[in-house]
This record gives C-alpha cells, sequence and structure tokens, in this order.
C-alpha cells in the first residue's frame, strides 16, 4: 500500500469525485423512462434531444433520492438550492451544456464511514444529469446514443482526506453499499452507474499540498487503486530525480492495458466552462417535513449493523460482513431475530449464510435474491423454535429448509409431512440402535478397544436409520450403554 | 361570398363572431387571410401553410354546422412568429442555421388558440433569433412597415416581431403572435401602429418558444384593439406541466369574471399613474414627446391622477440588459452545433471543424455579436464583475419598480424614442440598443407592459407604454383599452418606396 512512497518519506493525499446515477427510472428534467441496454436513441423526448423551445422540468422523485443518501451521509441539507448550467460543446452534450448545481448545490458536509472506524469527510454532494453516449468504434463515424442523457447522477466530492489507494477503495465500497441500502442507485460500476474522478498528490507529512493531478477512466475498484498506486510512484519519483516539473495539474487517463497513467488534457486546455444560474428551473426547496418523512424512511445503516451483529448479537466479524453484504440478506436476518430473539442469531446467521445464500449462488434453481424466495423471516423464526423445543434436530432443520427453498409452505407442516419429527420412544431408538451395532462389528469392536471415536460411525447409522427422526446425544448414550452391556 | 377586405374587417372579436353567427365561414375567411398573405408587399411572412389552414377552417366549419360550439377566437386566422413551435410549420428563428427547420410539435401558446379555434396560417419573419429592434437581423429578408407614407423611403416595421407586427397592421391576420425580451412585441407595435402586450414572465408558458434569454423572454401578442389582447391572454395563460415558471392563473380568472365597475365616461377614475420626470426623457424625438404627453392629457381626462415617479436605476436597464441578454443567449443558442438538426456545414475532420464552421456560417453578424459578448460575460474571472454585477443591478430595477407601484398603479412611457426609423440605415449598433431604453426595465423587472398606437399616421406612428406591476396584465390592458377603446386601422398600405437592404 503505498509503499514506495512512504519508503521514500512521502504520504499520499487522494480526493475523490464520485458520480452515482440515481434509480428513479427516468430522467431528470425530461418525461421519458430511461433503461440500461434500450436501443440506441430510444429513450429520447424532445426535451433531451434539446429540440428548439423546450424546458427542463425537474423530477422531484430525484430530489428525494438524492437526498436520502444526504441524510444518510449526515449533510447539511439548505432550504433551498439551485440549479446552475455548465458550458462545453460534445455531440453527445444536446444542449451545449449540463444542468448541475455550482453555486448552490442541494447538500455540503457529511462523512462517510471506512469498514476501519474512520470517517471521510465531504465537501459536498450534488445533483446533475448524465450525458449521452458518443461511440467511436462503430466504424468510421462517431454515433451518439442519447438514451442515457439527462439521466439523474449525483455527483459526491471529499475533501483530500484519503491517504491510500486502499482508503479510496474502501471508501468506494462504503459509500457503494449506502447507496444500495439507501435505494438511492444501483451503484454498479460495470454498468457505468457509479462513476469516480480521483485526484492525486503526494508530499511530506505536514507539509501544504502539493500539485494535484486528476485520473479518470476508473471503471472498477481496480483500477482506482492500480491508478493512484502508478501516478504516487510517478510523482514521488518525480520530486526524488528533481524534476517537480513533471508533476503538473492535468488531467491524466489510465490505460487500463498497460496500466500506467498518461496527459489527456492539461491545464491550459481545461474547459472555462462559464457556469451561469440556469434560468428556467426554479429554486429546489425542502421542507422540513418532507425531510422528517424521508429521514424516518431510512433503513439502519450497513456498517451500523454490522457493529450490532458483532456487539449485540456475538456474530463474527465476517458473517456480520456477509449478512450485510446486500441489504435484503441483512432484512431477513433481523426479521427472524426480531420473531425468533437475539438467542436465534447464530442458527440464523448459519443457515442464511450457508443454504439460503449458498442456494442464490446455485445456478442450477431459480433463486438468485430474497425477492425470489418462497418464504419469509416468519417461517425462518418458527423452523429457529421448531429446534429450540426440540420438536426438531438440526439435522432435520436442514431438510426443512431445503424444502422451504424449493417449495415454500410452514415449517411445522413440512415436519410432519416428511415425518421429521424428533422420536422420544425408547424402544424405537433401541431397534435402531441394535440394527447399527449388528451391521458395523468393527466400530462396535473399535468402541470396545477404547477408541470412542468410533461410535460416531454408530450414531450415523442410527440417525440414517431413523430418517433423522432420533436423538443423536440420546443415540450416543444408548449405544454406548448397550456395547458396555454385550 | 363577401369579398375578402370585408371578411377580415375589425378586430379578431369581430371575425370570430361574424363566423359564430354565420356571417362568413372559416373557410373563406382564412381564404381570405391566405390570399392577402401571399400578396403581402411587406415581406411579413417566413412560410405558409395554406393547405393545412384551410383544411383546418373547413374542420371548424363542419364542426360548426354539426352543433359543435365556438371557441372564443372560432376561425380567426393568425399568424405566429417564427420562433415558437408550430408543429409541422418552418421554425427557423429568422436564421440561416435553421433554414429548412420544422417544428416537431406545438407550443403550449399555440395549442391554446387553437384550441380556442384560431386558424395558424403561417410563421412570419423576425430579427434572427429576436436579437434585433429593425426587422432587418432575418435570413430571409427585412420585412417592411406597411405603415411607410407613400412615395418615402421604407421604413422598418421595428422587432424582433417584425413579420408579426407588420402582419396584423397590414392586415392580413388581426391577430398575431410575438416574443419580447427587450421589446421586441412592444417596440413593432409601436412602430406599426398596432397594439402589443408583454405579459408578466411566466404569466404564459415559454414552452415552444425558442430562447433567447430565458429569464426575459415571453411570448406576446399584436393586434388591432386592446380587447383582443386580453383575450389572447384569456386564452393563454396559466400552468403548463412543461414550464416550471409558468404560474397559476386563479387571479386572472377571478379578475375576468368580475362586472366592469368603472363609469363608462371615466373609467380611468381613481388610477394613478406615474409618469417619469422630464429630464429622464431628454432623449426621447419631440414628435413621439408630443403625442406621449397629448395622451396623458387625455388619461387625465378620463379620470387618471398623474404621479411623478423616480426610477434611479431605470437609466442602467440598457447596459444590464446587453450583459445579461447576451450571457443567457450564448448558453441557449450553444445548441445549435449541426449534430441534430437544423443546418451542418461538413468542414475539416474532426467534430469541432464541424460545429465551428456550422455556427460561423449559420449566424448572422447580430447573433454572433452577442453570443461573443455572452462568453466573455461568463467566463472564468469575469463573471462577478460582469454578470454578477449585473445581476445585482437587475435586482435593484427590480426593486425601484416594486417601490413605485407603492404609490401608483400604473407606469407610462413612450414605447420608443422615435418614430421608425428607413430601413438599410448603417448605425453604431449601440444607438440601436439604447432604441430599447424605455421597454428594457419592465422586462428586467418581469413586469406586464402594453403598447397602445397613440399615432399611426405612416411614418410618424407612436405607442404608450403603460407598464404595471407583476401579475396585474388585466389592469395594464384594461387601461390601454380606455385610451384607445377602438380598433386602430389595418393599411393596405403604399408599396414600398425606399430598397430594402
Amino acid at each position: 500500500m503505498s509503499t514506495f512512497a512512504h519508503e521514500h518519506g512521502y504520504e499520499v493525499v487522494v480526493g475523490l469525485e464520485v458520480h452515482a446515477q440515481l434509480a428513479t427510472g427516468g430522467k431528470l428534467f425530461a418525461p421519458e423512462p430511461y433503461r440500461f441496454g434500450a436501443d440506441p436513441n430510444s429513450l429520447v423526448s424532445i426535451v433531451t434531444s434539446a429540440q428548439p423551445g423546450v424546458l427542463p422540468l425537474l423530477d422531484r422523485a430525484a430530489v428525494e433520492l438524492a437526498l436520502r443518501v444526504a441524510l444518510a451521509l449526515d449533510c447539511h441539507i439548505p432550504e433551498t438550492s439551485r440549479f446552475d448550467r455548465k458550458h462545453y460543446f460534445y455531440c453527445d452534450l444536446p444542449k451545449g451544456y449540463q444542468i448541475t448545481q455550482l453555486f448552490h448545490p442541494y447538500c455540503t458536509g457529511g462523512r462517510v464511514p471506512l469498514a476501519d472506524g474512520r470517517a471521510i469527510e465531504l465537501e459536498r454532494i450534488h445533483i446533475e444529469e448524465d450525458a449521452g453516449k458518443a461511440v467511436h468504434d462503430r466504424g468510421p463515424r462517431t454515433l451518439v446514443d442519447l438514451n442515457r442523457a439527462g439521466v439523474p447522477l449525483i455527483e459526491l466530492v471529499t475533501r483530500p482526506d484519503l491517504r491510500s489507494s486502499d482508503d479510496a477503495v474502501q471508501f468506494l465500497e462504503s459509500y457503494r453499499e449506502i447507496l444500495v441500502y439507501t435505494g438511492a442507485s444501483d451503484a454498479d460500476m460495470e454498468k457505468g452507474n457509479l462513476r469516480c474522478d480521483v485526484n492525486v498528490s503526494v508530499r511530506r507529512p505536514g507539509e501544504p499540498l502539493r500539485t494535484k493531478v486528476e485520473l479518470k477512466n476508473l471503471n472498477s475498484l481496480r483500477n482506482v487503486q492500480a491508478s493512484i498506486e502508478f501516478e504516487a510512484v510517478r510523482q514521488v519519483e518525480a520530486y526524488e530525480a528533481g524534476t517537480p516539473e513533471l508533476v503538473v495539474q492535468e488531467t491524466r487517463l489510465f490505460d487500463v492495458e498497460r496500466g500506467e497513467t498518461r496527459t489527456m488534457r492539461s491545464k491550459e486546455d481545461a474547459h472555462d466552462y462559464r457556469y451561469m444560474p440556469d434560468p428556467d428551473l426554479p429554486p429546489v426547496r425542502v421542507a422540513a417535513d418532507e425531510l422528517e418523512r424521508l429521514r424516518d424512511g431510512l433503513p439502519t445503516l450497513p456498517h451500523v449493523r454490522r457493529a450490532n451483529y458483532v456487539e449485540r448479537l456475538g456474530l463474527s466479524a465476517y458473517d456480520a460482513g456477509v449478512l450485510t453484504a446486500e441489504r435484503a440478506v441483512s432484512d431477513l436476518f433481523d426479521g427472524v431475530v426480531e420473531r425468533a430473539g437475539d438467542g436465534a442469531a447464530k442458527q440464523a446467521a448459519n443457515w442464511i449464510s450457508n443454504q439460503v445464500l449458498g442456494a442464490f449462488a446455485d445456478e442450477s434453481n431459480a433463486l438468485a435474491s430474497v425477492a425470489d424466495l418462497p418464504f419469509g423471516a416468519a417461517e425462518l423464526a418458527e423452523l429457529v423454535e421448531l429446534v429450540d423445543s426440540g420438536t426438531l434436530h438440526s439435522r432435520g432443520a436442514r431438510d426443512v429448509l431445503d424444502k422451504l427453498l424449493t417449495e415454500g409452505g410452514s415449517p411445522t407442516e413440512w415436519v410432519e409431512r416428511l415425518n421429521l419429527g424428533a422420536v422420544r420412544d425408547r424402544g424405537a431408538l433401541e431397534a435402531w440402535c441394535r440394527t447399527a451395532l449388528e451391521s458395523n462389528a468393527r466400530a462396535v469392536d473399535a468402541v470396545k478397544g477404547g477408541n470412542e471415536k468410533a461410535a460416531g460411525a454408530l450414531v450415523g447409522a442410527v440417525m440414517k436409520a431413523s430418517g433423522g427422526r432420533a436423538d443423536p446425544a440420546e443415540a450416543r448414550a444408548l449405544l454406548l450403554e448397550l456395547i458396555a452391556a454385550s | 361570398m363577401s369579398g375578402a377586405h370585408d371578411q377580415l374587417a375589425g378586430d379578431a372579436h369581430d371575425v370570430a363572431r361574424r363566423i359564430a353567427d354565420g356571417t362568413q365561414s372559416a373557410e373563406s375567411t382564412v381564404g381570405a387571410a391566405l390570399e392577402r398573405a401571399r400578396t403581402d408587399p411587406f415581406g411579413c411572412f417566413e412560410a405558409l401553410d395554406e393547405e393545412a389552414a384551410l383544411e383546418r377552417a373547413r374542420e371548424l366549419d363542419r364542426a360548426r354546422s354539426g352543433g359543435a360550439s365556438c371557441g372564443p377566437l372560432f376561425g380567426v386566422p393568425i399568424a405566429i412568429k417564427s420562433n415558437i413551435c408550430v408543429d409541422g410549420e418552418l421554425t427557423t428563428c429568422g436564421s440561416r442555421l435553421l433554414a429548412g427547420h420544422r417544428s416537431i410539435y406545438d407550443a403550449t401558446a399555440v395549442e391554446r388558440l387553437v384550441a380556442a379555434g384560431a386558424v395558424v396560417v403561417g410563421t412570419t419573419r423576425m430579427d434572427e433569433f429576436g436579437m434585433g429592434s429593425s426587422g432587418e437581423n432575418c435570413a430571409s429578408g427585412a420585412t417592411t412597415n406597411p405603415r411607410t407614407p407613400a412615395g418615402g423611403a421604407a421604413r422598418s416595421p421595428g422587432g424582433s416581431s417584425s413579420g408579426s407586427a407588420a402582419a396584423v397592421a397590414a392586415g392580413i391576420v388581426p391577430l398575431a403572435l410575438g416574443s419580447d425580451t427587450g421589446g421586441s412585441v412592444r417596440q413593432p407595435a409601436a412602430f406599426c401602429g398596432v397594439f402589443g402586450h408583454k405579459p408578466t414572465w411566466g404569466r404564459v408558458s415559454r414552452h415552444g418558444l425558442v430562447a433567447f434569454a430565458s429569464s426575459l423572454d415571453t411570448i406576446g401578442t399584436l393586434a388591432r384593439s386592446a380587447r383582443d389582447l386580453e383575450l389572447a391572454l384569456a386564452v393563454m395563460a396559466g400552468p403548463d406541466g412543461r414550464d416550471s415558471t409558468a404560474f397559476e392563473r386563479t387571479d386572472l380568472d377571478r379578475e375576468l369574471a368580475a362586472p366592469d365597475a368603472r363609469d363608462a365616461n371615466r373609467p380611468l377614475a381613481g388610477l394613478r399613474l406615474g409618469v417619469f420626470d422630464d429630464s429622464a426623457l431628454t432623449d426621447v424625438d419631440p414628435h413621439v414627446l408630443e403625442r406621449f404627453t397629448r395622451t396623458l392629457e387625455r388619461a387625465r381626462e378620463l379620470g387618471a391622477e398623474l404621479v411623478t415617479v423616480d426610477l434611479p436605476h431605470h437609466r442602467h436597464g440598457v447596459a444590464v440588459y446587453y450583459v445579461l441578454a447576451p450571457a443567457e443567449a450564448s448558453s441557449n443558442l450553444a445548441r445549435y452545433d449541426g449534430v441534430r438538426y437544423g443546418r451542418r456545414v461538413e468542414a475539416g475532420t474532426s467534430l469541432e471543424d464541424m460545429m465551428t464552421a456550422t455556427r460561423t456560417e449559420g449566424f448572422g453578424h447580430e447573433v454572433t455579436r452577442r453570443i461573443l459578448l455572452g462568453t466573455h460575460v461568463l467566463s472564468s474571472g469575469f463573471y462577478e464583475a460582469w454578470f454578477d454585477r449585473a445581476a445585482r443591478v437587475r435586482r435593484a430595477v427590480a426593486d425601484d419598480f416594486a417601490a413605485a407601484f407603492e404609490s401608483v398603479d400604473l407606469i407610462a412611457t413612450p414605447t420608443a424614442p422615435t418614430t421608425p426609423f428607413t430601413l438599410g440605415e448603417d448605425v453604431d449598433p449601440l444607438v440601436r440598443y439604447r432604441g430599447d431604453a424605455l421597454t428594457i426595465p419592465a422586462s428586467l423587472a418581469g413586469l406586464p407592459a402594453v403598447s397602445v398606437p397613440v399615432d399611426v399616421e405612416p411614418g410618424r406612428t407612436v405607442g404608450l407604454q403603460l407598464i404595471g406591476p407583476a401579475t396585474a396584465d388585466l389592469s395594464v390592458l384594461r387601461a390601454a383599452a380606455a385610451l384607445r377603446p377602438d380598433s386602430v386601422e389595418a393599411t393596405r398600405g403604399a408599396a414600398p418606396g425606399g430598397s430594402v437592404q
């Protein structure tokens, strides 16, 4: 982790600008829907193609999603914000300007928690519209697809408070999770609905900031990490070699193939965006009661859930991480614990992380997410209670869960239908034990010879013969008793 | 069938009434308007859509004979400035860059006029993208003023709603839409001797009005009577799901429904009419000042009380306007890049080459000048000194008006400081800019204003401007109706004598 810089007595200073697509399913200022992967230019209204005479109309749903993020990150939310125009000419920008928020963003400040307990302070988040796409690799001409033009984004800007490429990755993982938990964004880097630009500089600890370089074209966490590593080394080498002029304020592109950054445009070529308040859009007002309503609707954030799972419920950090990787999974787990009590946590965590998530990973079934499950938290809680009350053994519970996963239904009914209820009748148990002893002479001899572990095979035979209905502990005790008596 | 002149006599009210009561058909009315438009010697129109207009008129006639009720503008032929979208019609904005460009949707204002029975006969010429006050900055040629003296050099109809004002003055249509950003409805109304209304900003939806300077742009109406302006407003005003700056019309509906309680002989009784100190009108031509003063006397006879008002920032209006309007224009006109519509000039090898060539060849001089101005005042390092400061002075101008309207109900000024100038004069653009000095301040403050024709003598036309507080459109229009209750006569005009550039 930036060892080269550290070895030479430098620290790496990183700031991030992260764009996330808001999951409204539509555009920020235009009436048409938006879907990833639709036919090119099939989702383009007169507003999006910037026909002469059209005006933007703000989709309030986008503002709500943006506000959810701001509330989750504890940002300052002023009563009014405004939209501004940012000008540049490009074929994928139909109006010749992007509508964004420069002068009065909808929120400022706030922080994103990192997994190691630190929090990264934010400058601001603002709402803006996306541009279309210019496609250069389909023949001699550049093709323009305006489907994505006008899709709502939020751009988050951190303070230069990150100190390594690992910090940057941690930050993005945490922010991504919060975007998904709040329902604000799908935050899928592969689909381009979470995008990141990075500002990197290096300095001796305690120095003021040195010249920063902006890195673009980072469409994966790996690229974010690799580009920061490369850039930090490049800058340290430049300073150490006495050629500080090699570090200039510029935008550099990360070349994924070669794993290095190279100049995209220098400061002199930087655009003058000629920002101007947008006269077509009235100020955005956020009423206190609206904020309260949104705050009440916010889910518990993943890092808070993890802390809770470890500290209150006694789960391992690993299990807590597995359970919170997806909000729906965590919600399912919480639902079980809420019904069956904290004592059910470990049992529920086991079932969910093994059998349920295993079923999602198994491509031979139709289950891919919590939404596909034919049962809910109530059924899992019922299953926990069946085991706790001694009605069902853990082996039987596993069978019932398999049935729930494939067919749904009630756990209690499955216990009956599969005849899985624990058998307490001593006569039946003894019959199973005697059969096991008769057909496992070698194991019996081993036990007699002092190897008690060999009883395991005998217990297994009893369980098999009983269809899982015998109590293994009772079976073991009776087996040993019978061997001793023989 | 009676003759064409009769078909179009009077104002829109008269025409609609005659069609509604069966005196004439919508088809013959629209046919008469098209006949005049075809033989129009003044160059009012950018394009006519004869077939669509006649078909629509026949449809209306069929509906009427089927017993359908007639809207307030039933069968009235109207003209639309070519920067207001009419589905399928040429919306060129007077620019080479949009030569041949047809809209693919209707402006809200047009939609509402058509729903009220109006029939669009064509789109009219204008100064390119609304920039100009002479009608000369038009790619398809200048319009001439129908009220040009016989045998005299062709006078300017004013601008930028040149063709719309001229078409109404020439009796081709009784009603036309224009747009007003700094005076572009009022000044041509004054020059052409017709009425022109610039509504409160936000009163009429701008959806479908091609933007020049959005915070100033309004759709306005040109007509031969004040009551027609009121009718058009009643039809067009109100909120629109496609323009978030268009506001509610409950106040308007309440006022429209209220009975007229004014004394017919003294309709302005109780009206406090604000006027400037004489020193504020020193740049005004003596003939204009004389007609203006005489009309103020008439206002007094009708019951108005004249009160001198002082608007200390009024004189900065032109300077502020020529910072803010070009800034917004440079932004609004960025979309004309040759990529999606309009003219494309293929040049060079890069996207930038194509865009540069398209814009360089497509825009006229005045538009280019204002885009450069606007680009400059928004540039990094200049924004605070220019745009931001101008925006602050703009607020001061608006505050002055608000303070003045504490003590007066309306303010009167001449609409333009001069009578119509001769077309083809080579003048410093700054001189032309100063010609907007009296109309710009109401635009900066977003206030409703009307130009009332107080002299329609060819070559000597004069308009009087009434400005009201925000949303007081009806007060302004009713005072205009009091000052000039009748319709002004259309002129068939003398053939233009001078050369037109």
